[in-house]
């Protein structure tokens, strides 16, 4: 199949102080063609989509759109040469409605009553229903990565570019999407799509370019090759699936009843009448989209915001209204999902991050003075064990990449020896041999005895470590299941709950 | 009609009058706000708006040039807040405490000349037989320009930010900056835009003050206006017309207490001199502790600065 030529890369490079984020990489995309840029978080796929959109401006190489030379200086300029971008996330506003948010990214918006009617007529044209008059801070995930589509569809691109739109959608959502984009490639349009999911990528796409420490290491066309050696191209190196040694369930060491908690947050989800028991050396899986609740359920567990006395128990003992650090005393530790400013602060060493939560099991003061030898040894430890990749343990949290700083926070927990163990989002943002190594550190404490949950958007991450399965939706919880032998449409089915895609959506864009 | 002395009718005509610094001050302040910047320095614009304003109008022998002196006096030092906070990324709330401080040691040495003198007058409108319509004509007909412009600026503003694109943008800008840099916007360009006309309107409302509503200079003129105005945008949840009800609300407290010490009310004079910021306190506690309800229409990038690496 022969397809005239969209868009030609040729040697961009793009260095910031310290780091080539991308060193002499060149591709092409067809005209319809949907076209994978793969590659593990820091390959430098962000900084490429930003150069082909007017972000960021390369240092050297050239672009060619439809035969003529193409240098976006903004973002503006790209739009009007018919390219559009659907952003990972950091794009909409939340007290904002539809038709707002969809005429922010439009350079000649017409008036807001003719742009809600088009706004209808594209979005339902697509499969794709929206409500222009809604506040996006109430839209679901799905929904809200819709108003960005329907956004760049308005303006008729030649080339979609899509940042990782699938990582906040439910499997079902993800079909509806992906029959949209088979759609736009039928009629023309050439979709730059950007992942780490392999099998989307093998279901969806045309070829990949993929793309490693900022350099092009090889292209491929994804229906040909295995997700596996895709993986391999991407990271390197081979990669070890985390095993876990079959170990028998102790007594129940983590119990939640009728958990109900409002969000402190005025778009966030409270949480509703939450019960589930987490047996000494057993894994329970939390999955569900992102802003069902998962933020409100960590703070609830980690002592953040408090309960009602006997709503969570460890071991027996009612901690619903402890604090986070009477909690640590018997033996329950947390990973929020936020790893900056949330699990760490920033401005502070990762010495001083180690002990802010490590103190109270790891005994690092005396008498109110701080053992800063003891701290030292500590925080040494999790880096070494860990792999955590930094010039030092003085090191300001700030400083470290997302995946590092993530294994540091991760560590710092795990090596308190906890009893009971909670983490939301325990890989996110992290390199795929870190994120086994991550899991594998779980599954160990589950064989040492500990209870451990965790709360995951990714559904593949669940089903690999966890014993059961529950899924958050709306702030509820389904019954736990056990994983064996879940398959992905029923996950799906739970994760999607009350909103489901088809009639609730249809209906609310009819009201 | 008349309550321990006091009329209705004069006592509103003087509300209205007494509001006006605060609302234009706090209409100023909400625009800067919506876009994003905290800027706790309007007590410091108003008070070298004032002084500028008198400056202006006392070296001109007019009035209007005073008004527009006075709001490039305001504006002048909102200047200084833009490029510390917008291009040095200093922390907004403490480089708005250091403008207020700055704004009063520096009026105070440019007043010096200027104690005692008397500014050109600006008159009411003269709208003849409507005046002398009972009630309505003393409550609505006997005022200033300034009067009227003010509340033209409430409906501009609110027009401005909800019918118009820049109004969008402006919105988009305070609610997440970062999404609006994706976009393509210009955040920095454009919050310093709005920190000027935040600085343009305190100005406008200091000058007020040393022009007609006290009329002469005197060291510490604004007494305090500039946080009651702070105060009012958060009343007001970021709502135009809810600015003009909050002014109104603390100008008739003003008013009201300025009218109970003339009458010899048995209260101590010094409760009734406090009872505006007491207010002030009381509202703003009452705003925060219903759960998310002042919050909610905060812009939600609220007071946080903006790098563009991110």
């Amino acid at each position: 199949m022969t397809r005239e030529n969209l868009l030609t890369i040729e040697g961009l490079s793009k260095s910031y102080p310290g780091v080539k984020a991308n060193e002499d990489v060149s591709f092409k995309i067809a005209t319809g063609e949907i076209h994978a840029l793969l590659g593990e978080n820091g390959a430098g796929k962000s900084t490429l989509v930003k150069m082909i959109y007017g972000l960021v401006r390369p240092d050297e190489g050239r672009m060619i759109l439809r035969g003529q030379s193409y240098a976006p200086s903004e973002p503006r300029e790209a739009r009007a040469s018919g390219v559009a971008m659907v952003f990972q996330h950091f794009s909409l506003f939340d007290a904002l409605n539809v038709a707002e948010n969809v005429a922010l990214g439009m350079d000649n918006p017409p008036k807001q009553r003719e742009l809600a009617a088009r706004i209808r007529e594209v979005s339902e044209g697509y499969g794709l229903p929206l409500d222009p008059a809604r506040l996006v801070g109430d839209l679901s995930a799905g929904e809200r990565q819709r108003v960005e589509i329907v956004r760049c569809l308005l303006q008729d691109p030649k080339l979609l570019i899509m940042d990782e739109p699938t990582s906040v959608l439910t499997p079902q959502e993800v079909n509806i999407l992906f029959d949209t984009l088979r759609k736009l490639s039928a009629e023309g349009t050439s979709i730059l799509y950007i992942s780490h999911k392999l099998e989307e990528i093998k279901a969806l796409c045309d070829e990949a370019t993929i793309l490693r420490r900022g350099k092009v290491v090889g292209t491929c066309t994804p229906r040909e090759k295995s997700a596996r050696e895709m993986a391999e191209m991407m990271v390197g190196a081979t990669l070890n699936s985390p095993e876990r040694p079959a170990g028998e369930l102790g007594e129940v060491s983590l119990e939640v009843r009728n958990l109900s908690v409002a969000s402190a947050n005025p778009f966030g989800t409270s949480l509703r009448d939450i019960g589930f028991a987490v047996r000494k050396g057993e894994v329970l899986g939390i999955g569900g989209v992102a802003g069902n609740g998962q933020d409100e359920l960590l703070m609830a567990l980690s002592g953040e915001a408090r309960t009602k006395r006997d709503s969570i128990q460890v071991n027996g003992t009612d901690i619903g209204e402890m604090g986070p650090n009477e909690r640590r005393r018997l033996g329950l530790v947390t990973a929020p999902e936020e790893r900056l400013g949330h699990a760490a602060a920033p401005d502070m060493s990762l010495m001083e991050n180690a002990l802010l939560s490590g103190d109270v099991r790891k005994g690092l003061t005396r008498k109110g003075f701080v053992d800063w030898g003891a701290t030292r040894a500590f925080a040494q430890g999790i880096v070494e064990k860990f792999d955590v990749r930094t010039p030092g343990i003085s090191t300001a949290a700030r400083a470290l990449s997302g995946g590092n700083l993530q294994k540091f926070v991760l560590g710092r927990e795990i090596m308190q020896d906890p009893e009971v163990i909670i983490v939301n989002q325990p890989t996110w943002g992290v390199d795929a041999a870190a994120a086994a190594f991550i899991r594998q550190a779980l599954l160990d404490l589950a064989a040492k005895g500990a209870a451990v949950v965790v709360i995951s958007q990714d559904i593949d991450e669940v089903m690999e470590v966890a014993d059961r399965f529950a899924a958050l939706n709306e702030g509820r919880l389904s019954p736990p299941v056990p994983t064996k032998g879940l398959t992905i449409d029923e996950i799906g089915l739970m994760l999607g709950g009350a909103h489901g895609m088809h009639k609730a959506e249809v209906s609310h864009a009819e009201a | 009609m008349d309550f321990m002395g006091i009329t209705p009718s004069v006592l509103i005509a003087s509300l209205m009058v007494a509001s006006v610094p605060i609302m234009l001050a706090a209409i100023g302040e909400l625009v800067v706000e919506k876009a994003g910047v905290l800027n706790l320095g309007v007590e410091g614009m108003m008070i070298m708006g004032a002084i500028c304003g008198f400056v202006t109008a006392v070296g001109t022998g007019s009035p209007l040039l005073g008004f527009l002196g006075g709001a490039a006096g305001g504006a002048a030092l909102s200047v200084i807040f833009a490029l510390l906070t917008q291009v040095f990324l200093t922390n907004q709330v403490a480089t708005g405490l250091a403008l207020t401080l700055f704004g009063l040691g520096l009026s105070s040495l440019i007043g010096q000349d200027y104690v005692g003198i008397k500014p050109p007058a600006t008159g009411a409108i003269p709208f003849g037989p409507l005046r002398d319509i009972p009630f309505f004509g003393k409550v609505f007909f006997s005022h200033d320009w300034m009067v009227y412009a003010s509340v033209a600026i409430i409906a501009l503003v609110w027009a401005g930010l909800k019918f118009t694109r820049a109004g969008l943008i402006l919105r988009a800008v305070g609610e997440g900056h970062d999404a609006a840099h994706a976009l393509g916007y210009k955040v920095i360009r454009i919050r310093v835009l709005a920190i000027l006309f935040g600085g343009a309107m305190a100005g406008l409302g200091g000058a007020y003050i040393s022009l007609v509503r006290v009329p002469q200079w005197t060291d510490g003129i604004t007494s305090g206006a500039g946080w009651i105005a702070l105060a009012i945008v958060v009343f007001a949840s970021w709502k135009p017309w809810r600015v003009l009800i909050g002014s109104y609300l603390f100008g008739g407290i003003t008013v009201l207490q300025l009218n109970l010490q003339a009458a010899g009310a048995r209260i101590p004079v010094e409760y009734l001199s406090m009872s505006p910021y007491l207010m002030t306190i009381i509202v703003l506690v009452i705003m925060s502790s219903g759960k998310g309800r002042a919050s909610l229409n905060a812009p939600a990038s609220l007071g946080q600065n903006f790098h563009a690496s991110r």
